[in-house]
């Protein structure tokens, strides 16, 4: 498959690789896809806001589990939130057969979301803002 | 030697041209460009001469008694349509079951299930875990309907070599007629179309060293005498089976390359042989968690394919293919985006089938080539999972099979 210099540079360079300790305070862990599938990414959000992801499956899901902890990258939740698959698509120019790489990368982000509002927002609240 | 790139290590899929071979085509493109039907004049007795030294070349390396056993088609798949489509319809009145197996190349496949929709009945028997077939399984699907037994002599993903002799055996001692896709055995490993039993053989020129666009089907004159359905109507070329202009260039390279195989093919393949098994050691014995897929004797002597645990085949390929072309049974490479029905035919998890890679070495395989491929492998794969989330679920010990995987 050809794929674009984008795709290529993640795949070569892959931005922020690497695990939080589930447990440390403000982390969100979102683990997307099935290994029969062929594609596994773990995606994991820091408030106020770092991210760092570790994926199993081809060129393009690297490519857009990297590219989607860039521009988790000092983001906000509520900003977080609205990156839409579309617009890993149009940034890595994926071809048809890999959209779903797209998609997995945007479930992740959202089960990362979701697992932090579960573990940390209402205690957050509950405490007072916290930065971590 | 330096190396020089990219480094083909695909030969499953196609091999280059011998230039041996590419020489003695060469003239039967312009001087010598008669038809070999054209009985009146030079052109085609010269035409002719050279298609019967090629039948003759292609014969003697598969073991045929007779150079007319052997109908030139366009390639391997064609060969494949011919044979089992071909005795399907000469053989309706006697039967309509067909016995083959689940790991037949595509062609194979394709065929048995469009006669399926017309009516025919087709056993896919299953393959043990090291993709051999069981013959009795063979024997225990036979009914009284079966009119042929098609099982490939080499798989083009693994490499098994099936116990084509014993089925061969079975075939005659039950009168049912066999047909054996030999595209990945022929020129690799001896094949004996007589001693072993075979009434039907498919073979292609360009996986021998020889051009695309030219293969054969050894269609049986004798004990018992074969009979097949032409596909193509027309002039009546090849004793009737395959209508169509011979292709005189292509038949005197396929000839010409099978004749050098025959020649070189226990050196060759002794020497395939040692460079692969240099090849597996380096990576077996430089990473945990590998696996040899196929069966580690009865294999063809250039072929290895390894399943690489927590680690995705195309990304692998990916992370090789500006300098070494592979192939691998990840989804992510195939059109379908199904991972590998042959891998996952020997009852490795799926997960595995997507992380298989398969090396073809051949002719022109150095040892300097394998060194590079077998470094750059490992460190490909090493650097994969370190960014796998399923190598390190494995490290902490947690068992990936325990996890509720949702699947898209």
């Amino acid at each position: 498959m050809a794929y674009s210099e984008k795709v290529i540079d993640h795949y070569n360079n892959p931005r922020n690789v690497g695990s939080f300790s589930k447990d440390t305070p403000g982390v969100g862990t979102g683990l997307v896809g099935a290994p029969e599938c062929g594609d596994v990414m773990k995606l994991q959000i820091k408030v106020n806001l770092d991210a760092k992801f570790k994926t199993f499956g081809c060129g393009s899901a690297i490519a857009s589990s990297s590219l989607a902890t860039e521009w988790l990258k000092g983001k906000s939740v509520d900003e977080a939130v609205k990156i839409k698959n579309t617009d890993i698509v149009n940034e890595l120019k994926l071809p048809p057969v890999k959209i779903h790489c797209s998609v997995l990368a945007e479930d992740a982000i959202k089960a990362a979301l979701a697992d932090y509002r579960e573990k940390w927002a209402k205690k957050e609240t509950a405490a007072g803002a916290r930065t971590s | 030697m330096a190396l020089k790139f990219p480094i083909f290590m695909d030969s499953h899929s196609t091999t280059p041209v011998d230039p041996r071979v590419l020489e003695a085509m060469i003239p039967y493109f312009t001087e010598k460009f008669g038809h070999p039907g054209s009985r009146n004049h030079p052109f085609g007795w010269e035409a002719e001469a050279a298609t019967d030294k090629s039948r003759e070349q292609v014969a003697k390396l598969i073991g045929a008694r007779d150079p007319k056993e052997i109908v030139f088609t366009s390639g391997g798949t064609e060969s494949i349509n011919l044979a089992i489509k071909g005795v399907a319809e000469m053989y309706r009145e006697k039967g309509n079951h067909i016995v083959t197996t689940a790991i037949e190349q595509r062609a194979g496949l394709d065929v048995c299930k469009h006669l399926e929709r017309q009516g025919h009945q087709v056993t896919y028997l299953p393959v043990a875990a090291d993709g051999l077939m069981d013959v009795e399984a063979i024997r225990k699907a036979i009914t009284d309907k079966t009119i042929l037994i098609s099982v490939m002599f080499a798989n083009n993903e693994i490499g098994t070599i099936q116990p084509i002799a014993e089925i061969g055996k079975l075939a005659k001692e039950k009168g049912i007629i066999f047909h054996t896709d030999a595209t990945q055995a022929v020129g690799k490993i001896p094949v004996d179309v007589e001693g072993m039993g075979i009434d039907l053989l498919s073979c292609t020129a360009h996986m021998i060293y020889g051009p695309k666009g030219v293969g054969a089907l050894y269609v049986r004159r004798k004990n018992p005498r074969v009979r097949i359905a032409p596909l193509l109507d027309g002039g009546g070329h090849e004793r009737g089976m395959r209508s169509g202009t011979v292709p005189v260039p292509l038949t005197v390279g396929f000839g010409k390359a099978a004749e050098i195989c025959r020649e070189v093919m226990p050196e060759e393949s002794a020497r395939l042989k040692a460079l692969r098994d240099k090849l597996q050691d380096k990576i077996l014995s430089s990473m945990d968690e590998v696996y040899l897929n196929g069966h580690p004797e009865k294999r063809l002597p250039h072929n290895l394919n390894i399943s690489f645990a927590y680690v995705e085949g195309e990304s692998v390929l990916m992370g090789l293919n500006k300098e070494v072309a592979l192939s691998s049974g990840s989804a992510c490479t195939s059109a379908t985006l199904e991972p590998s029905y042959v891998i996952a035919a020997l009852g490795v998890g799926s997960e595995l089938a997507h992380s298989s890679i398969r090396f073809g070495l051949h002719r022109f395989t150095t040892e300097e080539e394998v060194d590079y491929v077998g470094d750059g492998t490992v460190r490909v794969v090493t650097r994969l999972r370190e960014m796998s989330p399923l190598y390190e679920l494995a490290k902490e010990g947690v068992d990936i099979k325990s996890i509720q995987w949702k699947a898209e």
